[in-house]
């Protein structure tokens, strides 16, 4: 191994080394604040690395062996990740302060996740995509029941547990069709088997379909979704946000490199059913939601919704669509990282329930004005209206769809944003209606882990509009992704 | 640069009064009203001293001119997708920008006493509505158009959801609020498509990625696409409009606003649709509006007559208003496409007369239900014997919605009925039947509301020792007298307003003419 490759592979090793310096310091020295700073730290020292590649190291793409490549694409992944991965653990560090058993484990668990979200960013063979998964799932498990006596809790983890164990044996199983058929392992290989997918190959397809069903399953995409509203529900509120951002995030740059990046366009066959996992997953994700009075399930049918936005990239072929992807990965993350971040910082400290359901959330503003004001910033941008980033996001994948003529993709997405805009405006209108007569303002205080949480939800705000009124930034960031 | 201070004054002045409500409840207030006074004196000195006689709208459809406006902006924003803030202000944009910052004082007086709730909160909404609106009006780029279309929901939607009113039997304000976002935001979409298709269509003709106005409007595009792009900006404004079938948000809305919001939701946000249809949906897409026409008109004169007889059989007040401004609105649609010179000038004068006159019937109905605690018509009766001020003020405009010569509403609908005559009679003599309803409705309601025997008090008002209601404060008679007198000098001296507007009227007549020379010839699309 070159000089040049483990210093492509800087990021990942130092995430690697907090994982570890993490696990020390629980055993040594079982002390909250401290072990979250040292997970902290690793991961910024990794979110610099990436940062130094991306702006002064030339941003070359580097092969390290035939599992990985770190270019472009997976460096503003991994910056991604880890951005995201650092909001949630300030997330943690205020949710389970007041937590009364262990509760410095959580951040190894976390970490492990994010060390498999950055491995999926690099992937560029079959076994590390194996490895990048599990490692993804497996901690995340473990932080679905977190609670470990709270039968709700258990329950969401088993669950979690049997449906992606079986999701991660479909995406395999058929893998190893495609092998089968081709003889190759590596992603290009892959992708190259998807292209020319057709019914007198029936190996390939068999493959191509458990693949789709496999990946599906992680992004949430209808019909592969019913895991998601439970065991968002179950999770404690930092591990859903994890669920909803990071571990989705992984995922669908490996998505990117398998459907994107190959030589040749994928076959009609995957696009159609493509279209299909699209259109179901903005209409029933929508529809579903509609109904929901927990606001975690209704945030979970929300975000089947915005992959199947999301998906609308895939189907679009040429690198506009996979900058649209890395804006409305972006503008969604920090969105997503808010809303979560208000709802944790409402439950915290950890009680018997988190605040939930709508009613909790009722005449909010009048308790909580400053959370209550992200929160509506953060539903708006849902919602995806201008001024926020979420419009900006929208944008650029209407944009997407419309230069390639997906009528029917942008109209189902016009159908279900027009259903959304009813339930994150329900919720929006919940926060301020009034409870009692107040003009006065009652702020109540906070500690300062929840001061620290709050800053952070204060700085996503802020980076939410600042997208959405100049997002050239952002564009031009998210170019990289279509360096490659 | 003055362009982009008439934007971002109010939005300034918003943050300042919502934050100011910590010092006092009245610093608001007034940090409000300072704020859209100086907007509005800033743009009565644009009018003084700006040349109006020069427009770009649709300047490529007229050939050999350069686009010219009186005062226009233009600065990088978003150099990947082609989109940069680009403003532009002539005759037709200053009169409504004028009108916004106008109707904008008015909306900030007549809440003066009715918003005791987090007025600082109101004022930021309210401000950046209006702020959003002047964007509207003065964006000549597409996505900066379509941002601020979109963005000046979201105050509206609060002003509705959280200071309306939960009448009895209506369905709550939320549910206003809601059903008024869905469906302008969901109509809104369906121009974005229109306008990023032709911004597609244009990279492919040309190579250049651009969301500007002068660019796009030299778009090729074949007769279908032109055809299916023209109907995805109608459909944005026939809801804003709103246009008869699509108008079911709007008695809705009303009926739970307060009255700032409806006053600045029919004085205004009324009006970008019918803006946004001579600046941008006409000279885009010409041939296909001409051909779009009599569809077009037909559903206008829907909208006078369904909005009429509706009206006719409401009996909450601020409903009523509501169905008579879809049976005004009518008329400005009937106008826009028939596309005569005398017609569009009408356009111009109506969009102005209606927004004074819906926007005063509206502060009335505001001021009626602070002393009466009701909005039924049924439950008024007599009112003419308890107050001294009110009742004649609100024959006044009662006349002027009725088209009473003399005051603005007469010259706009008489000119936009001689000017629709020659295009298409027959839609012009249905029209024209529109007048008498609204007679009829506009008398009725005088009838019922302040002439007979005065009816039981309903429950929470009470007389004073006069045995007569409270009467307007000075406040309320002060912009009252000033819309009054605004009202009779749009109808005795129309001609300011006319000359004003005269260039981007000629332009879009221009565009009209050349469209039906040109399909008369051959429909093969592209433009000349």
């Amino acid at each position: 191994m070159t000089p040049v490759q483990v210093w492509a592979l800087l990021p990942l090793l130092i995430a690697t080394a907090a994982i570890v310096a993490t696990m020390l310091a629980i055993a040594i020295y079982r002390h909250h604040r401290f072990c979250a700073s040292v997970t902290v730290v690793g991961m910024n020292l990794a979110l610099l690395a990436v940062a130094y590649d991306i702006f002064f190291g030339g941003n070359t793409t580097v092969v390290v062996t035939g599992l990985m490549t770190i270019d472009a694409a997976a460096r503003f992944g991994m910056g991604l990740i880890l951005v995201t991965s650092l909001g949630v653990l300030t997330l943690c560090h205020a949710y389970f302060e007041g937590y009364k058993k262990n509760r410095e484990e959580v951040y190894l668990l976390i970490g492990l996740g994010t060390l498999g979200a950055l491995t999926l960013a690099c992937a560029t063979h079959a076994a590390t995509l194996l490895v990048g998964i599990e490692l993804l799932t497996l901690p995340m498990i473990g932080g679905v029941a977190y609670a470990m006596d709270e039968r709700r809790s258990i329950e969401g983890g088993i669950k979690y547990l049997i449906l992606s164990a079986a999701a991660s044996a479909a995406l395999f199983f058929g893998v190893a069709l495609i092998y089968a058929q081709v003889g190759a392992l590596d992603i290009e290989a892959l992708s190259q088997a998807l292209a020319v997918a057709s019914l007198d190959q029936p190996l390939v397809l068999a493959g191509s379909a458990m693949m789709l069903a496999g990946l599906g399953f992680k992004l949430s995409l209808v019909p592969f979704h019913q895991w998601t509203p439970d065991v968002y529900e179950a999770a404690p509120t930092p591990i859903t946000a994890f669920l909803a951002t990071v571990s989705k995030l992984g995922v669908f740059v490996v998505v990117l490199r398998l459907f994107h990046y190959g030589a040749s366009p994928v076959s009609p066959l995957i696009l159609t059913s493509l279209v299909g996992l699209s259109m179901a997953s903005m209409l029933v994700g929508s529809l579903l939601a509609l109904r929901q009075n927990n606001l975690k399930r209704l945030l979970a049918y929300s975000s089947i919704a915005h992959f199947g936005y999301l998906t609308i990239v895939l189907v679009v072929p040429g690198d506009d669509a996979l900058r649209a992807a890395g804006v409305y990965l972006a503008t969604y993350l920090v969105t997503s990282l808010g809303v979560f971040g208000v709802m944790a910082l409402v439950s915290s400290p950890m009680g018997e329930r988190d605040a939930e359901h709508i009613d909790d959330y009722r005449g909010l503003f009048w308790r909580r004005p400053y959370l209550t004001s992200i929160l509506t910033a953060m539903m708006l941008s849902l919602a995806g209206i201008p001024l926020t980033a979420g419009f900006i996001g929208k944008f650029a994948v209407i944009a997407a769809g419309v230069g390639d003529a997906q009528w029917l993709l942008v109209g189902g997405l016009i159908v279900s944003s027009a259903i959304s805009i009813y339930y994150y405006l329900r919720v929006v209108a919940a926060l301020f209606s009034a409870v009692a007569q107040g003009s006065e303002r009652v702020t109540e205080s906070l500690g300062w882990a929840q001061s620290f949480g709050g800053f952070m939800l204060l700085v996503a705000m802020i980076v939410m509009l600042f997208l959405g009124v100049y997002p050239q930034p952002l564009y031009l960031l998210s170019s990289q992704l279509a360096l490659h | 640069m003055i362009l982009v201070w008439l934007i971002l004054i109010p939005f300034i002045g918003g943050l300042l009064s919502w934050q100011s409500e910590r010092f006092s409840l009245r610093m608001p207030r007034w940090i409000a009203l300072l704020t859209m006074l100086g907007v509005l004196v800033t743009s009565i000195c644009l009018w003084a001293t700006g040349d109006y006689s020069i427009t770009g709208t649709g300047f490529a459809a007229v050939a050999g001119k350069a686009p010219t406006w009186t005062i226009e902006f233009q600065a990088q924003w978003i150099p990947s997708i082609g989109a940069s803030i680009h403003l532009g202000l002539d005759g037709l944009s200053l009169m409504l920008v004028v009108l916004t910052n106008l109707i904008g004082v008015l909306a900030i007086t007549c809440s003066w006493k009715e918003i005791e709730r987090n007025v600082g909160f109101f004022h930021l909404n309210l401000l950046w509505n209006l702020g959003g609106v002047v964007g509207i009006f003065l964006a000549l780029d597409m996505f900066l158009f379509f941002f601020f279309w979109e963005m000046m929901l979201v105050p509206m939607f609060f002003l509705i959801a959280l200071w309306g009113h939960n009448i009895p039997g209506g369905k709550g304000r939320v549910y206003a609020a809601i059903k008024f976002f869905i469906f302008t935001q969901a109509s809104g979409f369906l121009m974005l498509l229109s306008i990023l298709a032709m911004v597609f269509l244009h990279q492919q003709a040309t190579g250049k990625l651009s969301f500007d106005y002068h660019d796009l409007l030299n778009t090729p595009m074949s007769a279908q696409a032109e055809w299916w792009l023209m109907l995805g900006f109608f459909g944005a404004f026939a809801v804003k409009m709103p246009i008869v079938p699509f108008h079911t948000w709007l008695p809705d809305a009303h009926g739970q606003a307060p009255t700032a919001g409806s006053v600045d939701l029919a004085g205004i946000l009324l009006k970008t649709a019918a803006y946004g249809l001579l600046r941008f949906g006409i000279p885009f897409f010409p041939h296909a509006s001409a051909a779009f026409a009599p569809v077009a008109m037909w559903l206008g004169v829907l909208g006078v007559i369904y909005g009429a007889v509706v009206a006719f059989s409401q009996t909450d007040i601020k409903r009523f208003v509501a169905y008579t401004s879809i049976s005004h609105m009518g008329f400005i649609v009937i106008g826009i496409y028939a596309g005569t010179e005398q017609a569009l000038q009408g356009v111009v004068v109506q969009m102005i007369a209606h927004g004074l006159s819906a926007g005063a019937l509206f502060i009335l109905c505001g001021e009626i239900y602070e002393r009466l605690h009701t909005r039924d018509i049924t439950k008024m009766g007599g009112l003419w014997s308890r107050f001294p001020n009110l009742p004649p003020i609100l024959l006044f405009f009662s006349a002027a919605s009725l088209g009473l010569p003399g005051l603005g509403n007469f010259v706009g609908e008489f000119l936009i009925l001689v000017g629709s005559f020659e295009a298409a009679p027959l839609v012009t003599i249905v029209a024209a039947s529109g007048l008498i309803l609204a007679a009829v409705y506009s008398l009725y309601l005088v009838q019922r509301a302040l002439h007979g025997a005065p009816q039981p008090l309903p429950e929470g008002a009470h007389l004073n020792k006069q045995g007569k209601l409270k009467d307007l404060s000075k406040r309320e008679l002060v912009m009252m007298m000033s819309l009054m007198a605004l009202l009779l000098g749009l109808g005795l001296y129309p001609q300011l307003v006319i000359d004003t507007a005269h260039a981007p009227v000629q332009a879009v007549h221009a565009i009209y003419k050349a469209a039906t020379a040109t399909s008369a010839v051959a429909v093969t699309g592209a433009a000349p």
